[in-house]
């Protein structure tokens, strides 16, 4: 049995990103008139993830996100809804497309200037087990984007 | 103290094992005795007339003897093999619940059940029209008995419930919940065992419910192996649960006959090298000693406690230790579970993080998760202390700064 989580990979996991994010998440709470919303749940681990998009054109135009759950899910909805506001649809693809490199270990991602704080949870690609979490967020915006396409 | 007897510990000096809750390890003996079995009397048993077979046959059926002894069970035909307490209590639920439970019919299940002796019995309810009660929690994580009381009446049908919660640790009392029932009920009586068999003496005879569930692999054993025990004139009435070969007697075009018990709910090729590694496990159970195995759990627990309430912003759920078996759940201010859980194991901890298949108690404790830890024979006092060190670490991590 192998062990890859060393104390320098459990440090390089709990930045002080990740934590400032996790208590003190940006855009946490609800829009008046949304135009799309959707949710996410991890039934295995009970994270939630509840996200709320208004479109302006074809950009997003703001966005929040309700729930609970770990530090690596809260901070990522956190980072994310940061940085996909005021960008639009495509551009958000392209960085989701990259993000999801980050989450599998592509050391190329982990350097791309593109992905902004979203660095900061390189980390996760070291346990299997958490990147579901970082992906949650992900996930709901994916689902709303989807939908919009129809 | 016993951990050279099993090998994946033994192979893995740093590991600190803390989820025989979910799974225990198994000891070398349970593992040989299951090779041996496919080296010297590997055959389908109940089937061939040849020496082999025979012997196949021998060995599943001492197997189920020695189980049964172990269980208080004295008749051993009332022990049908499953693969484990879901499906024991699947087939309770199915069988004897389709058969008997109807339009107006209630059904009581508690706050402490894990998924698996709620969801089928919601599901029974569902299909027949029947209504489900659930039996409400005292402050500190017990059943309340009071609840049970008017909840259970000439209505109810079955009455659902654990021995040990598997979430919270707490020992349910179990012939005092059947007293409760005999008195106010004709419903039958189904006790999720899987906590309580590999911890403790077990008389299921003298515990005097109508039906036992428990699984092998948490009694260390192998996985896909366990049993219910069930009152014989019950399973006499119950139609089969699956069908198929050696459950059956005579096969016609339009109907066929059942087997004897235990036979009539073993469909299939029975898993005899399960079922052999599982008396194994009994038997290196018998040589510890059940009362050794509880006080050895019961002192590594009363260390836990002690240690861990030490820790500031940790909260310990369920009952005083004295009450409970082999578990503690615990979170941490508000680092999650699993970050906890990933944190332990970057020191070669192993704890359970989530639900432990109980959502319907975390909503009642408004939670999401806890983090549990639990302990089997082979933990020791260095497991506890690397499960402290684990959550010091955590609480650094995570600057730990009072709200």
């Amino acid at each position: 049995m192998s062990r890859p989580e060393s104390s320098a990979e459990i440090a390089a996991l709990y930045q002080e990103m990740i934590l400032d994010h996790y208590r003190r998440p940006r855009n946490k709470g609800t829009l008046a008139n949304p135009d799309a919303t959707a949710e996410m749940r991890n039934p295995l681990c009970g994270d939630e993830i509840d996200l709320q998009v208004s479109f302006a054109g074809d950009k997003v135009g703001a966005l929040k996100f309700s729930g609970r759950g770990c530090s690596i899910s809260q901070a990522s909805a956190s980072m994310m809804t940061q940085i996909v506001e005021g960008k639009s649809t495509t551009e958000i693809d392209s960085i989701r497309t990259r993000f999801r490199e980050l989450m599998l270990g592509d050391a190329t991602a982990a350097t791309d200037t593109r992905l902004g704080s979203l660095r900061a949870l390189s980390g996760v690609a070291r346990f299997p087990a958490r990147v579901k979490c970082a992906l949650l967020a992900w996930n709901a915006l994916d689902t709303i984007l989807v939908n919009r396409r129809g | 103290m016993m951990r050279a007897d099993f090998p994946l510990l033994a192979n893995n000096p740093g590991l600190h094992y803390l989820d025989s809750a979910a799974t225990s390890q198994k000891p070398r003996a349970v593992l040989d005795a299951m090779r041996d079995f496919y080296e010297t009397s590997n055959a389908n048993p109940h089937r061939g007339a040849y020496l082999l077979s025979v012997q196949a046959t021998e060995c599943y059926h001492r197997a189920r003897l020695d189980i049964a002894r172990f269980l208080g069970v004295a008749d051993p035909d009332t022990l049908i093999f499953t693969r484990g307490t879901t499906e024991a209590l699947n087939l309770v639920a199915s069988s004897w619940g389709r058969t008997n439970v109807g339009p107006g019919d209630e059904i009581v299940v508690t706050a402490l059940d894990h998924h698996a002796n709620f969801v089928p019995w919601q599901q029974l309810a569902i299909e027949k029209g029947a209504t489900v009660r659930v039996c409400e929690l005292t402050a500190d994580g017990r059943l309340d008995l009071d609840c049970m009381k008017q909840l259970v009446t000439s209505r109810t049908k079955v009455v659902a419930f654990n021995h040990v919660s598997n979430a919270l640790g707490t020992i349910n009392p179990v012939t005092d919940i059947v007293r409760l029932v005999r008195d106010r009920s004709t419903a039958i009586t189904v006790c999720d065992g899987a906590q309580s068999a590999p911890h403790f003496t077990v008389d299921v005879d003298a515990m005097g419910v109508d039906f036992y569930a428990f699984s092998g692999h948490k009694m260390l054993g192998p996985m896909g192996l366990g049993g219910l025990v069930g009152r014989r004139a019950l399973l006499e009435k119950m139609p089969p649960y699956q069908s198929g070969g050696d459950m059956i007697e005579f096969v016609y075009d339009d109907r066929s006959t059942w087997n004897v018990l235990p036979h009539k709910f073993e469909a299939g090729t029975p898993n005899a090298a399960a079922a052999v590694g599982l008396a194994a496990a009994v038997a290196y159970l018998e040589q510890i000693g059940m009362d050794r195995v509880l006080s050895h759990e019961r002192s590594l627990m009363s260390l836990a406690q002690t240690r861990l309430s030490e820790i500031e912003g940790l909260r310990i759920y369920g009952p005083p230790v004295t009450d409970r078996s082999g578990v503690v759940s615990f979170t941490l201010e508000d680092v999650h579970p699993h970050d906890l859980a990933t944190i332990l194991d970057g020191e070669g901890v192993c704890i359970r993080a989530g639900h432990h298949c109980a959502q319907p108690l975390m909503r009642r404790l408004n939670l999401t998760a806890t983090a549990r830890a639990s302990f089997y024979v082979y933990n020791d006092e260095d497991d506890v202390d690397a499960l402290v060190t684990g959550i010091m670490k955590a609480r650094d991590i995570f600057g730990y700064v009072p709200a």
